[in-house]
Parts: structure tokens; C-alpha cells; sequence
């Protein structure tokens, strides 16, 4: 199984050093949000808006962990209907649960380099210390991923069902999302933990128990969405059109 | 002694709906042979390799290949049998050595370096390891397609229209090592093409499909004279015709 997953790795690794659009994923669009952002939350303090604007700066950076393991999911999986490729890989001895792995996987390795960009430019530019939350980080970007990972499964299975059509909800979804998301306000779990560093355990194990089902139910959406291009027959209009 | 058969299909149907895609077909493909699956556009062909590739489930009926069943035994099937057409591509932003080692390490290869040198010296191309794949000509992705189709030494080769798209020197080159293939490994194909004089050079047996059914099965010659046409490209003609007509 492994030596499988390590294919599927290895084949993204190639897409990301040889495609400057997937590597600015990575760092150029994260990278003019949080500026943005952090130039916004100085802008507020220089007018004397109370200093916990500063949880704006940690919000975006949350907020790109949960939209980079969502989109690791739709891109990868996307990327190889945009390039005829995905016929190849459903006709290979492979799992659909390890090339969902893989894709997982890719998702935290963007979604921490992301973060440790941004954690970085954000701690020079506005003196923001994302580690101040301490060991609670861990779990706190866990949930942010498994989040990120079942709206992903959710939005491919819409994309392997509906094809090139529903594309637009590889951006789209998580926006949607993003009022109730629990990321940018007023979360009792984020609040917490930036206000001198601490962490409601019991909200963020209900919040991990939640992301969890979040997940299984987005892994169910996805596989009943396959049987069903499965049974209509679509996976060969999705990889030769 | 007869060739073992690889293949076997029995009263095969896949409805979509109200439409019948493939409608009750049996047929076997046996070890070495390669068998043209031929008819106009919505014969039912596509359908035909999607079901054997395990792309979408039938409806009604058996397929065994290597005697297995392709819905419980799927990975160990596919292990052994590998797919190419002109209608899909591999990854163009990557190296060609990149593409053919992600795949060979999905069929389960380790080193695949020197397997990669010696199918890029059969399909005459050893100079384009180090190249982009997008950078290539038709006629070059077309045989790295192939390199990617033979990584896996496989049992059974579906071919999708593989010359399509190719000039005639460069279409003939891909018969040629198709044919050494199917020679010197004992390779079973199953072939589409709209192309009768390549069918006539490349299958030991046809079959064409009309509205979902088989409307003519045998060697090309036997097919030929059995419906008193005159060529391979008249009966396609006259079966796409008829098809055509029919409610």
C-alpha cells in the first residue's frame, strides 16, 4: 500500500517543483492575505481599536490551514481530470482510499509549510506569535485539517459527479463555509486560547469528535458519489473530455 | 490444444437508464490474440472497455478475465492488464522519466529505471527520458503512452484508437512493436480503431458492434465474405448504415 501512496506523492511533488501556479497555492496567495490582513489589524491598532484585533492575523493563518488541506484534495484529484490523467490512475491497481491518503497527505504538507510561512512573516511583519498558544496548536490544526479534509471529499465527489461544470465549487465551497466556520469569530476555542493561552479541553474534543464525523460523512458522500459515475458511466466521459 | 481464453464475457448488458448501451453480448478473447472491437460512434464499444476495465458495473451478466471476477477481484485484475488511447494523456508538465516511474511504482515496481530505458529503446525514442512530456511531439507521447501501457509486462492490452492521431510512418512504427509485442510476450489485445486497413494488419479476429449487439464476429476475412461485402471499410459502412436506420 505504501509503495502505492509513495507513487501518488512522488507524481504531486514533480507537479509542485516543475508548476510555479501550484507552488503559488503554496505561498503567493497566502502570503498577500495575511499582508493584507496584517496591514488591516495595524491600521486598526494605530486608531486604538482594542488589541485583540490581533486575532485576525492568527485567524487567517487558520483559516488557509483548513482552505490548503481542502483544496490538496479537489486540486490533486482535479488536476488530473484537467489533464486527461485520472483514467490512467482508476485503471491502476490502486485504492480509491489510497489515493485519497495521498491526497491527505499532500494536504498537511501544504497546509504546515503554509502555515509555517505565514506563522513566520506574521511574527516579523506584526510581532504575532502563532506558538503562543502552545502545545493546543496540535489539535487546533488537526481539526482545521479533518475539516478541510471532509469538505474536500464533499466538493470532489460534487466534481466527479457533475464534471468540469462544478469546478467553480473548488473555490467556492469553502467560502460558503466560512461564516459558520468557527475560524474568523467568535469561537470560544480560538478565544480561549489566544487569551493568555488558554484551552477549553471539552470544546475542542467536542470539536475534534465533530470534525471526525464531518470526515466519515464526507468519506461516505464521496464514495457513494463514485458509485454512482460508476454505475452512469462517467468516468470515461471525465477523463477523455 | 486450444489457446486458453483470458477473456471470458456471457450475455453482457449495461443499461443507462432507458438506454441500452450494451445489449446481451458474449464473446472471449483468448492468450496472444488480438480482437478489433469495431462499429460507428455508439456502438456500444466504449461501454464495452469501460465494463472489462471495471470503469462502471454491468447491469446484467458475467465477465471472468483470468477467470476472476472483475468486481471482487478488481486490483489483482489490474495488476495484470494496463489500457492506451489517444483520448488520454499523462501529466504534461512532467518529465516522461517522472511519469513512467509514478506509474511504474503504482504497478508496484521498485527500481523502474532500467524497465523505463528498455521501453523507450523498443518504441525507438530513448531520447526524450529527460524531457518535458508536454514538449513532445503527437507521435512521441502517443509511444510514451504506450511505455506507460507495457510498464507492468501486462497480461491483456486495451487499445483505444492508439494511431489516431499519428502520421502513417509513425502509426506504422506503433503497429510494428505492437505486433512484436503481442508476438515475443504472448500480449492478448483488444483493439478499437476506425481505421479497416489498420484492423486488417493488427486483429486475428473482429467483432462489430451495432446499437449494443454484435452484428458480425470472425477473422476479418471470414466476416467480409460472410456478409458478401468487399472490403472491411464496406461492412463498417454498410453495418454503421443500417445501424443508423434502425429505431
Amino acid at each position: 500500500m505504501w509503495n502505492r501512496v509513495g507513487a501518488l506523492l512522488l507524481r504531486h511533488f514533480y507537479l509542485y517543483r516543475r508548476s510555479l501556479a501550484r507552488a503559488m497555492e503554496i505561498f503567493f496567495w497566502p502570503v498577500m492575505e495575511l499582508l493584507l490582513w496584517g496591514f488591516l489589524t495595524v491600521y486598526l491598532r494605530r486608531l486604538e481599536v482594542p488589541v485583540t484585533v490581533l486575532f485576525l492575523i492568527g485567524a487567517v493563518i487558520f483559516w488557509d490551514v483548513l482552505y490548503r488541506s481542502q483544496q490538496a484534495i479537489t486540486l490533486s484529484i482535479t488536476e488530473e481530470i484537467w489533464v486527461r490523467n485520472i483514467l490512467n490512475l482508476f485503471i491502476a491497481p490502486v485504492r480509491i482510499g489510497e489515493i485519497l491518503l495521498a491526497t491527505c497527505l499532500v494536504g498537511v504538507v501544504k497546509a504546515l509549510v503554509t502555515a509555517l510561512v505565514l506563522g513566520t512573516i506574521a511574527y516579523v511583519l506584526y510581532a504575532f506569535n502563532l506558538l503562543a498558544i502552545g502545545p493546543a496548536l496540535v489539535p487546533f490544526l488537526l481539526v482545521l485539517l479533518l475539516f478541510g479534509w471532509a469538505v474536500g471529499m464533499c466538493t470532489m465527489g460534487l466534481i466527479l459527479r457533475y464534471g468540469q461544470a462544478a469546478e467553480a465549487l473548488i473555490w467556492g465551497v469553502p467560502f460558503l463555509l466560512q461564516p459558520v466556520s468557527a475560524v474568523f469569530y467568535p469561537v470560544d476555542v480560538l478565544r480561549a486560547a489566544l487569551d493568555g493561552g488558554r484551552v477549553d479541553l471539552r470544546d475542542l474534543a467536542f470539536a475534534l469528535v465533530l470534525n471526525l464525523v464531518y470526515l466519515a460523512a464526507g468519506a461516505a458522500f464521496f464514495g457513494w458519489m463514485l458509485r454512482q459515475v460508476r454505475e452512469k458511466g462517467y468516468l470515461s466521459r471525465l477523463g477523455m473530455e | 490444444m486450444p489457446a486458453e481464453n483470458v477473456i471470458e464475457v456471457r450475455s453482457l448488458t449495461k443499461r443507462f437508464g432507458d438506454v441500452t448501451a450494451v445489449d446481451g453480448i458474449s464473446f472471449e478473447l483468448r492468450r496472444g490474440e488480438i480482437l478489433g472491437l469495431l462499429g460507428p460512434n455508439g456502438a456500444g464499444k466504449t461501454t464495452t472497455i469501460q465494463l472489462l476495465l471495471g470503469l462502471t458495473s454491468p447491469s446484467e451478466g458475467e465477465i471472468r478475465i483470468f477467470g476472476l471476477d472483475p468486481a471482487r477481484h478488481r486490483r489483482e485484475i489490474l495488476q495484470r492488464v494496463n489500457f492506451s488511447s489517444t483520448y488520454v494523456s499523462l501529466p504534461s508538465n512532467l518529465k516522461v522519466r517522472e511519469n513512467l516511474t509514478v506509474f511504474a511504482r503504482l504497478y508496484g515496481l521498485r527500481k523502474p529505471r532500467r524497465k523505463i530505458e528498455e521501453l523507450l529503446e523498443l518504441l525507438e525514442i530513448p531520447e526524450v527520458m529527460d524531457r518535458v512530456t508536454g514538449a513532445l511531439s503527437s507521435g512521441q507521447q502517443t509511444r510514451i503512452h504506450l511505455a506507460k501501457a507495457l510498464i507492468n509486462d501486462p497480461e491483456i492490452l486495451f487499445l483505444d484508437e492508439p494511431t489516431a492521431s499519428l502520421d502513417p510512418d509513425i502509426a506504422a512504427k506503433v503497429r510494428d512493436v505492437l505486433r512484436r509485442v503481442q508476438r515475443e510476450r504472448g500480449v492478448s489485445m483488444i483493439y478499437t480503431s476506425h481505421n479497416m486497413r489498420e484492423v486488417e494488419l493488427m486483429c486475428d479476429r473482429v467483432m462489430f458492434l451495432a446499437g449494443g449487439r454484435i452484428a458480425a464476429a470472425g477473422t476479418p476475412a471470414e466476416v467480409v465474405e460472410r456478409a458478401r461485402s468487399t472490403s472491411l471499410e464496406d461492412l463498417f459502412i454498410a453495418i454503421a448504415r443500417a445501424d443508423g436506420e434502425s429505431p
